[in-house]
């Protein structure tokens, strides 16, 4: 790439996951001259979209590979619920509404869907799932983009954004060790969050956020999102906040990805490490809950729980990829899990004590509870009593942080006067704060991502061409 | 004894794979590997030799390395396949032998093709093997009709009861009794899918080989070769017919069965493990066991040679080369027979047989 060519880009993608390729795909099929830069080395390419499974998306009937009918007043009603409001509606129904040809553009450009083969495979009616998961996604789009002829780099992290007046003017770029500037008449920015930047998440959670798991890549970090804040684009989403779960905490520092999660929780009991239960395992189903427990741990002495199973349990959640710390008695268990084992001797006969027998159901919320125990177990609470007794250690683990910035129905960045940036557009992560202020909704992550991606990619082209 | 280390390390990594489930649509492993939640080392055999290497699994795995749990499904289901050819076939004393496979068969091919010509020219002379012979019975004037048939029935026959005791072997390790295998579903499914190789479809675009590109090539030249060797299986059943039901004296008409049989397999196969080669050759080294890629080539080199010299024995049988062509091709088959049992040939019985173990399976957990 000679210094002659980086000038005459006429769309600059800032990114290299979902968001960005849908961009980059867009803007060059619009016949613009497009180059994406990707922080990460080709190898771990794709930000936290290599980590995804499946994607929901407006259909009116059932194909072969999604159940039945998603309309949009149930899409919307679902939204609404996971945010509590906090959504901006306009961009809100756009992205509902826009997402009704995704499955079909999405096969256009390389994507492979998921069939049901000889019955094992489970499908939805709301998410479709595509053949081997995000890496195979982002691997499929890489190559429509080369295809199409959009240039890519790796290895190359935007340090600094030169916008003067709401005009962007060029990026810094660091590549190999050395950094360049490139100028690009139009710039896409879809760099996803900052969840990997501890140092940033300090601000918030102090030293506890050296004991998160980042279950993302570790390039998403926040750099161009802080450039443009600074640059007074205007904030969207709760910094503090992050859609965190329980993972397991001897898994990697960053981008354990799905394997890591565990569905333990509502089988037994959850202890911190002074062997204390802190919040109720049984409230409601666990798709509903599963991503709050992220945050109790966050909250607990050292960010480290324990979830406490039984021999009972064992075979009824997801197997785990790392065994289950096993011990013939719960005095055993404290032992191996270093805890104190009168206190978790205690919290276990005093959970026993408390449960009331009913008729247990994991499917749904069943009568099995605790009576007279603070804090309760509303459903599913069946005594632990029947040895091996087995133990998972569990960590935060952050998925995707909310602080974005404010874009319009064309993603363009919209600045603290409230007037939007001529020539910068936002998609993805970065921006799906402004649609998903909280909560979060199964494969929705995407949906963001591709519906910002297209529109940016066809907003940057024209406004590059005009 | 199959390595303890290498169990330890497929175990650790179908663990990972089974709290991802991602690559579930690409062949019947995954759905396999789902169906238990702990693997004994006979299980983790079996799922190794229900892996085609197709290699979808490893571009789509975002754990590969570099990444910090190196998942390389491929690569150790492959290395579990070597040492399962080496751990079943019979008898292990030979087998052992094999270690390293591409070494072995070649020394045993150049050794058969020594002590055929060496033999012919010992017991014959070299003018016998240097003239021109022609019309019926012309080949039997270099290697008499016993002398060529007699030692090479021998070879195949033993070759497919070393094969037999390998694959029951392996059959009730990782599945059970005999008599489980007297299921007509079953093995009407396995053998659909064994004919059609299901599993290098990868769920449709074919597999990412020899790089991450998803291509039909390894599938269709697997086909060329597959059926090539049918053919050529065809030709000398025919030609068998031939000299002892008819009593006709072989070389046979151009227009005849054996003929055209054997040379319309003979170009497949050339033509299908001379890609195979060159696949090979270009392809990605990271998820390949490199035991395994020495097994293929070796295996696929006799292949080639074994039809190379088959076509130019029929082009120049009027000539004096004849004889040493003669000698070769023969020797060469002897290599390919001696070496089926302890090769990649072997594939055939151990994939096969795990391919009845799936149908079996996947049928009673659906319940149908
Ligand atoms: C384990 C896991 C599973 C998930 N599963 C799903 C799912 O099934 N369905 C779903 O819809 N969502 C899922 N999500 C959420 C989903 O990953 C995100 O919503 C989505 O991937 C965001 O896409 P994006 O393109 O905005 O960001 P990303 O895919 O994270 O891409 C950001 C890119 O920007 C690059 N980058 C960062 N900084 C710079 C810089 N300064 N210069 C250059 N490049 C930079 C990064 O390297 C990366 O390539 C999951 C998330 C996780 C962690
Ligand atoms: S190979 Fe990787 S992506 Fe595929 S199932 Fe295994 S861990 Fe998941
Ligand atoms: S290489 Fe292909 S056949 Fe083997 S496990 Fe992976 S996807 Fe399945």
């Amino acid at each position: 790439m000679s210094d002659r060519a980086a000038r005459t880009f006429d769309v600059l993608v800032v990114g290299g996951g979902n968001a960005a390729l849908c961009a980059a795909m867009t803007a060059r099929r619009a016949a613009a001259k497009v180059l994406l830069l990707e922080a990460s080395p080709e190898a771990f390419r794709g930000g936290n979209s290599r980590h995804t499974r499946d994607i929901r998306y407006l259909h009116d009937r059932s194909t072969d590979y999604l159940t039945g009918a998603y309309p949009e007043d149930e899409f919307w009603d679902d939204l609404f619920r996971v945010t509590g409001g906090e959504t901006n509606e306009r961009l809100a129904g756009l992205t509902i509404r826009e997402s009704a040809d995704l499955g079909e553009w999405m096969a256009r450009h390389g994507i492979r869907w998921q069939r049901p083969l000889h019955g094992t495979l489970h499908l939805s009616r709301t998410n479709a799932f595509f053949l081997g998961g995000g890496k195979a996604l982002v691997n499929a789009y890489y190559d429509t983009a080369r295809r199409l002829g959009v240039q890519l780099a790796y290895d190359s992290e935007v340090r600094e954004l030169d916008i003067r007046e709401g005009r962007f003017l060029s990026a810094v770029v660091g590549r190999e060790g050395e950094s360049r500037e490139i100028r690009a008449k139009t710039v896409i920015l879809a760099s996803g969050g900052f969840e990997a930047n501890i140092p940033w998440l300090k601000e918030y959670w102090g030293e506890a956020a050296d004991n998160f798991a980042i279950r993302g890549t570790p390039y998403n970090q926040g750099r161009v999102l802080r450039q443009l804040l600074d640059h007074g684009a205007r904030p969207v989403g709760n910094p503090r906040e992050f859609h965190a779960i329980a993972v397991d905490a001897r898994g990697p520092k960053f981008d354990g990805g799905i394997v890591t999660r565990l569905d333990t929780i509502p089988f037994g009991i959850a202890v911190n490490e002074h062997a204390r239960r802190f919040y109720d395992e049984g409230e409601d189903l666990w798709p509903k809950r599963y991503a709050i427990w992220g945050g109790l741990i966050a909250r607990q002495p050292d960010q480290i729980a324990f979830s406490i199973l039984d021999s009972k349990v064992m075979e009824r959640f997801m197997p785990s990829v790392f065994p289950a710390i096993p011990a013939h008695s719960v005095r055993e268990l404290a032992l191996a899990l270093k805890l104190a084992p009168t206190a978790l001797e205690a919290t276990v006969a005093e959970f026993n004590r408390s449960v009331r027998p009913g008729p247990y159901d994991p499917s749904g919320l069943d009568g099995c509870r605790t009576e007279g125990l603070e804090p309760p177990k509303s459903h599913w609470a069946l005594r632990l009593d029947v040895p091996p007794f087995y133990a998972y250690p569990l960590r935060p683990g952050i998925t995707f942080t909310y602080l974005g910035v404010t874009v319009d129905e064309r993603a363009r960045v919209v600045m603290q006067d409230d007037r939007p940036a001529q020539n910068v557009f936002a998609a993805g992560e970065i921006m799906a704060g402004n649609v998903l202020g909280r909560g979060y909704l199964a494969g929705f992550g995407l949906t963001i991502g591709s519906v910002f991606g297209r529109i940016a990619g066809r907003e940057a082209a024209r406004c590059a061409v005009a | 004894m199959l390595s303890p280390d290498l169990l330890a390390e497929a175990g650790r990594q179908m663990a990972i794979c089974n709290a991802c489930r991602y690559c579930e649509g690409y062949c019947a492993v995954f759905p396999a590997m789902e169906r238990r939640r702990t693997f004994t080392d006979t299980d983790l055999v079996y799922l190794a030799n229900l892996c085609f290497e197709c290699r979808d699994c490893y571009y789509a795995c975002p754990y590969a390395p570099p990444h910090q749990l190196a998942v390389n499904v491929p690569k150790v289901l492959a290395e579990l396949r070597t040492e399962t050819y080496r751990d079943y076939a019979a008898p292990r004393f030979v087998s052992r032998l094999f270690r390293r496979n591409g070494l072995a068969v070649g020394l045993i091919a150049v050794a058969a093709v020594a002590i055929v010509a060496l033999l012919v020219l010992a017991l014959r002379g070299p003018s016998v093997l240097f003239a021109t012979h022609l019309g019926e019975g012309a080949f039997y004037a270099v290697i008499p009709f016993a002398g060529m048939v007699l030692p090479a029935s021998a070879l195949l026959l033993y070759a497919l009861g070393a094969l037999l005791v390998g694959v029951v072997r392996f059959w009730r390790d990782t599945r059970g009794t005999l008599r489980e295998l007297i299921d007509a579903r079953a093995v009407v499914r396995a053998t659909r899918d064994a004919l059609g190789l299901e599993y290098l479809k990868g769920g449709g675009a074919g597999c990412t080989y020899p790089d991450a590109r998803f291509s039909h090539a390894r599938r269709r030249l697997h086909h060329l070769v597959f059926y090539g060797f049918l053919l050529d299986l065809a030709a000398t059943t025919v030609a068998a017919i031939y000299h002892h039901v008819l009593g006709w004296q072989a070389p046979y008409p151009l227009g005849s069965l054996p003929v055209v049989l054997g040379t319309v397999g003979g170009v497949l196969l050339l033509v299908g493990a001379g890609g195979l080669l060159s696949l090979k050759r270009r392809s990605d080294r990271q998820p390949a066991d490199r035991a395994m890629l020495g097994m293929d080539v070796g295996f696929l080199a006799l292949l080639f040679l074994t039809s190379l010299t088959g076509l130019l024995l029929l082009a120049l049988r009027e000539t004096p080369a004849m004889g040493t062509l003669l000698a070769v091709h023969l020797g060469t088959v002897g290599g390919l027979f001696i070496t089926l049992p302890y090769g990649k040939f072997a594939h055939v019985a151990f994939r096969y047989a795990a391919l009845v173990q799936n149908s079996i399976e996947s049928r009673r957990s659906s319940g149908a």
